[in-house]
Formats: structure tokens, C-alpha cells, sequence
């Protein structure tokens, strides 16, 4: 699929930007190809090393802190973890890029590595503009209420304080958190927390969006709304990538999938559901059956 | 069912069998990537971009910057029964307590005319520089989720910490006018020269929260000493004593140079000078000298006798030193900053 791919690329590169120009992205997600692929995040044989404190193989008191550096030993407790072994890939215009894999294989790091937050060891990330990336994490200022968090979030990307009041009440509206918007964000629950965060990030268009797992804890009408959301913004502008445990809403928002294990792709390519499966039956689970509507609860492990 | 939930997010014994397989980057597109990548303009994302956009976008999220410095002001203090009445409080309090300390209880005022008034603008301007170096020591590995949430220049940042602080200067500086005025100080057209002196100490101050943030960033070793440093720097700033004056300095003339024109020394004496006339007048070198009266000066307690000594620098070095060091700090504080750019979300 992707060689497939990418011999297409390199074919019609003198039309490439014209045809995506003239012939929108066709919305319907079982797709197999965009009809004019412009490149957006191209990731050449990218190696991630990072490095973890705090592990464990030390007793942790002043005194074996002492001995090391008599001894001029290192830290024990640093600890190099070689997460991402050698990706490559090339994520057009308009695609909606689900990444699965088990726990530590290397999902997250992929995404950060992708917005330039993890410098690469070796090989290169190249994309079309910086990349915004929704973690699980990804707290604003808890301190501050959800009104000023959302008029700081959108100041930081770039937004002019006239931009702002004229989007704020649509934010507020689209992340539903309604009266609680002038709490301080550290009063809110999970899911609400992410709502808006989600929606102040999706209020920008950016070229790149990456969300990690940041839908895991909303609701269901949210996330109806944000897989509304997520394809429009492949129709707008450029790519999205989101890494979740829910296969469903994998296969309800992609249009192509990367299966990682140990920091290397297993397979990848535009058949959704055949991949999904493929992951499955390797996981130790049976093929999803897809004759009855999805339904989340099967799949739900956040 | 659940059992097979569980296992798509749980490391399965069954994958351990898995073939991953090795995929040459040569045969995903017909051309190197890096070819692909540059033939459609894509800039790789460990590039940083040149020093004069990265200032420039700096300067687009100036509403940012301003912002976030107001809003991180008012969360301060939202935990306080008192709220916003702290900003007085605080620089208050801490005037009470030195006052308590070098004025009731050493009562001294070793050679300093109107020391209380000395003292007390010496310990809120240094008291700036102060909190402006620990808090952007912190702030990288603080503001880590924003950080990795959002994209901006990260400048933004340090420079937003030095504008709170720059904040609660200005509530300081009512306490301190207050003060200044009650120990007898006249209100005059020099206290204007205090504005241009808080300014190039606030883009010095900026120079070094970045330098600092970038330094915090790293290592946490480097956060936990950085408060030692700064009460050493202020135990050498003359901030409770007079460096021109002072006796144990009068035949170290080199020393007495250096402590002088060391960054907070200046902006504190460049103030001192601009708000307290008792300073100006019985500042070295503001008299033609005289080496008898300023033998008398070390030898008896008539403070005003300073005036007759040799100034080791003299006012109008002390602007020119003032605005050498914002210019320094801040050009070597923002390159330094810069290059680390893409670096920062590591953590």
C-alpha cells in the first residue's frame, strides 16, 4: 500500500498541488487513497533515545548519592530507553492517521517526536508546520479559570486578542463545560478538562493536529461531536493523528492506520479495518464483527 | 469478551512471537525521503527558526505575554482569604522585617544617611532581580505540560515571569514611595530618573530569565542552588551596607570597583540616588574632594562627610554600565535561550 503509494507521489508530483486544490478530499472514511497526495509529515528512518530518571537501583539517601560521585560513577537511576527503532512514512494532506500498538510501543513518543518535542537520535521529522499535539496530560493553567485558560490558549497559537473574543463563545460552547467555565480548571473532572482542551486546540486551524488519547474520557455526545470535528479538519487543512485504544474510534475517524510494536511499524496502509483485525487476532482477540453498529463498550480500556 | 479488552492495552504473551518487520525508508516513495520532504518544502522539526523570525514571533505574542503574566498575577493569590491585598502585603512585610532587624535591633546606620530609606529600596530593587532569577530558574520544567500542549516560542515564557514580577514591583513601589516620603525624603524632578533605571533593569532582568530558564531546563541541581547564588549576589550588592563608603573596602580600591559595578549594585544605586536626596548629596564625588574632611568621614560618624571622598565611579558611569548590562544580558540571554529552542519540551 504504501509503495503503492508512493510511486503515485512521485508520478503525478507536477499536478499533485492542483488536483487537491480542485478535487476536494472525499469524506467517505472507508477511502483508500487521497486523489492527489501532497506530503505534510514525511518521518525518514527516525530513531528515538530518551532518557528516564528516577528508575530504579538506587537506595535513594544522601549517602550513596556521595559514593557516586566520589566514584565519579553515573546515575544508576538514568536509565536509556530506545523507544522509537527506525520509522518511516509519509502522511499526505487529508489524512486522518490512527496509530495503534500495545502500551509502550512507542505511540506517544511517535507523536512527540513528530511535533519536535523529542529530538530525534537519528533520522529526520520534516512537516509543513508545527504540529500541535493533545496529550492526556496536556493540563493548561490549572490555577486559572477555564474562561482565561481559554483566551491564553488561544493567544499562544498565535490568535489576535479581536480572533479571540469573536471565537470564545463558540469554544465555550463546543467543549459544553457551560457555568463551569469560571472555575479554576483544577475544579473540573477528567473529561471536562479535556473537552476543552480539545476545543481550544481545534478552534486553530492547524496543518497538524496529534491527539493522544485526549478523548478517552469524554462522553459520548462529545465524542460524536469531536469526530465531527476531526473530520472536518481533514477536510480543511491538513493531517490528524490520533493514537487511542478504542478501535472503534479508530476505525470511525481514520482513513489510515499504523500498527506499531516495539518502536517499529508492523504493518500500515489504508485498509482500516483489515489492519484493525490483523492487530487484534494478534493481541489475542478474535476479528471485530462489523454487521451490527460499533458499539464502545467492547472496546473501551482508555 | 472483557477478557480480550484488556488485552489490546495489556502487553499480550502472544505478540512476543510477533515478526517486526524491517522496512527500507528508500521504498516508500520513489526518491530519498529527505528529497520527497525538501521538494515540497517541508522544514525538518528539529530546525529552529533564524534569530530575527524567532524574535519577530516573539513579538506577535506580546498579547500573550501580557496575558499570561496578568493571569498567573491574579491565580497568585486566589487561595488567600486576603486575595489581591498581598501584593501590598508582602513587599510591606518584608520591609517590616528588616527594619525590625537593622533598624530597631543592630540600630546601626554604619555611615549611611536616612539608612532606613537606604536599606528599604535596596532590598525591593534587588528584591526584583531576585525573584525575577529564581522564579524563571523554575519555570521550563514547571510550565512542561503548556509546553507540550501548545506550540509558541517558549521565550514567551521566562519573559512572562519577569513581567509578573515586573507587576509586583509596581505595588512595591507604592509601599516603597510611601515610605521613602515618611523618613523625611523630599519629592523631587530626580525621582523621575527611577524610570529609565526600573526599565533597562527589567530588560537586563529579562536577559537573565532567559539565560536562567534555559539552565533550569536541564538539571534540577541547578534550581535547587540557584537561590544560594542570588543571596550571595545581594550579600555583595551592597544592598544593607554602602560600598562606596564603607570603611573595610577604603583601601581595596579594585575590589570596591568591581562589587560597584556589578549589575544589581548599579540599578540600586542608580535609584538610591534618583529617590533619596540624602544619597545624592552625600554620595562620593558629589563634592570637590577633599582628603582631609573624608579622613574625618571614616574616622567620625558625620555621615554627610562621604560627599569629599573620591567617587570610584561616578554617576554617569554607573548609566553607562546600566545600560551595558541589559544590552549583554539581553542579547546573550536570547541567543543562549534560542538555541535550545526545540529542546525544551524534553523535559
Amino acid at each position: 500500500m504504501a509503495v503503492a503509494n508512493g510511486t503515485r507521489v512521485n508520478g503525478t508530483q507536477a499536478t499533485a498541488a492542483e488536483t487537491s486544490d480542485t478535487d476536494p478530499d472525499d469524506t467517505d472514511l472507508d477511502d483508500t487513497e487521497p486523489a492527489g497526495p501532497v506530503p505534510i509529515v514525511v518521518v525518514d528512518d527516525l530513531h528515538v533515545v530518551y532518557r528516564v530518571y528516577g528508575a530504579g537501583g538506587d537506595k535513594g539517601t544522601a549517602a550513596t548519592a556521595l559514593m557516586r560521585v566520589i566514584k565519579r560513577q553515573r546515575r544508576p537511576s538514568i536509565r536509556e530507553v530506545h523507544a522509537i527503532r527506525g520509522i518511516s512514512f509519509v502522511a499526505n494532506h487529508g489524512d486522518a492517521v490512527g496509530i495503534i500498538g500495545r502500551n509502550g510501543s512507542g505511540k506517544s513518543t511517535l507523536l512527540q517526536a513528530i511535533a519536535g518535542l523529542l529530538p530525534p537520535e537519528q533520522g529526520c521529522v520534516y512537516s509543513s508546520g508545527q504540529a500541535a499535539l493533545l496529550g492526556v496530560n496536556a493540563a493548561l493553567l490549572d490555577d486559572l479559570t477555564g474562561e482565561r485558560n481559554v483566551v491564553l490558549g488561544c493567544l499562544a497559537m498565535g490568535m489576535t486578542p479581536q480572533e479571540v473574543k469573536e471565537r470564545f463563545q463558540s469554544i465555550v460552547d463546543f467543549s459544553g463545560v457551560g457555568s463551569f467555565i469560571d472555575y479554576p480548571m483544577r475544579t473540573y473532572s477528567s473529561g471536562m478538562a479535556q473537552r476543552l482542551r480539545f476545543s481550544i486546540a481545534s478552534a486553530k486551524n492547524h496543518e497538524i493536529l496529534m491527539i493522544d488519547e485526549a478523548l478517552a474520557t469524554g462522553d459520548a455526545n462529545f465524542r460524536a461531536k469531536s469526530h465531527d470535528r476531526i473530520v472536518q479538519m481533514r477536510k480543511e487543512a491538513g493531517t490528524v493523528f490520533l493514537v487511542a485504544h478504542n478501535l472503534t474510534e479508530i476505525e470511525a475517524s481514520c482513513n489510515r492506520v499504523i500498527w506499531l510494536e516495539k518502536g517499529k511499524i508492523m504493518r500500515q496502509g489504508y485498509d482500516v479495518p483489515a489492519i484493525v483485525d490483523a492487530y487484534l487476532v494478534a493481541t489475542g482477540g478474535e476479528p471485530r464483527k462489523r454487521d451490527k453498529p460499533a458499539d464502545n463498550e467492547h472496546d473501551a480500556t482508555g | 469478551m472483557r477478557e480480550r479488552a484488556r488485552d489490546q492495552g495489556g502487553p499480550g504473551t502472544l505478540t512476543d512471537e510477533l515478526v517486526v518487520p524491517d522496512v527500507d525508508p528508500s521504498t516508500l516513495a520513489g526518491e530519498p525521503l529527505a528529497e520527497l520532504a525538501a521538494r515540497y518544502h517541508l522544514r525538518a522539526s528539529s530546525a529552529r527558526s533564524g534569530p530575527l523570525s524567532y524574535a519577530r514571533q516573539l513579538w506577535e505574542r506580546r498579547h500573550f505575554i501580557l496575558g499570561f503574566a496578568t493571569a498567573r498575577n491574579i491565580a497568585m493569590y486566589t487561595e488567600a482569604r486576603l486575595g489581591q491585598l498581598w501584593q501590598v502585603l508582602t513587599p510591606l512585610l518584608n520591609a517590616a522585617v528588616y527594619y525590625l532587624i537593622f533598624g530597631v535591633i543592630l540600630g546601626t546606620n554604619r555611615g549611611v544617611p536616612n539608612f532606613i530609606g537606604f536599606l528599604i529600596t535596596g532590598i525591593f530593587i534587588f528584591n526584583f532581580t531576585q525573584r525575577a532569577c529564581i522564579t524563571t530558574s523554575r519555570v521550563m520544567p514547571d510550565s512542561l505540560p503548556l509546553i507540550r500542549a501548545l506550540p509558541f516560542p517558549r521565550a514567551c515564557l521566562p519573559i512572562g515571569y519577569v513581567i509578573i514580577e515586573l507587576e509586583q514591583l509596581g505595588m512595591a513601589l507604592i509601599v516603597l514611595t510611601v515610605i521613602v516620603l515618611g523618613t523625611g525624603e523630599p519629592l523631587t524632578w530626580y525621582w523621575l530618573l527611577a524610570i529609565p533605571v526600573l526599565l533597562l533593569q527589567s530588560v537586563f532582568n529579562i536577559g537573565m530569565g532567559l539565560f536562567l530558564a534555559r539552565l533550569g531546563a536541564g538539571a534540577d541541581d541547578f534550581s535547587q542552588l540557584i537561590p544560594f547564588l542570588v543571596r550571595t549576589w545581594m550579600y555583595t550588592s551592597g544592598v544593607m551596607y554602602s560600598i562606596q563608603t564603607i570603611s573595610t573596602l577604603r583601601h581595596h580600591p579594585t575590589i570596591s570597583y568591581l562589587l560597584q559595578i556589578n549589575p544589581a549594585a548599579v540599578y540600586i544605586t542608580l535609584v538610591r540616588n534618583a529617590i533619596l536626596e540624602t544619597q545624592r548629596v552625600a554620595a562620593p564625588g558629589s563634592k570637590p574632594f577633599n582628603a582631609r574632611l573624608c579622613d574625618l568621614y571614616y574616622h567620625s560618624k558625620q555621615v554627610n562627610l562621604s560627599a569629599y571622598c573620591h567617587a570610584t565611579i561616578t554617576t554617569s558611569q554607573l548609566w553607562m554600565f546600566a545600560a551595558a548590562w541589559a544590552v549583554v544580558a539581553l542579547v546573550a540571554g536570547f541567543f543562549f535561550f534560542w538555541e535550545a529552542e526545540t529542546r525544551y519540551g524534553r523535559g
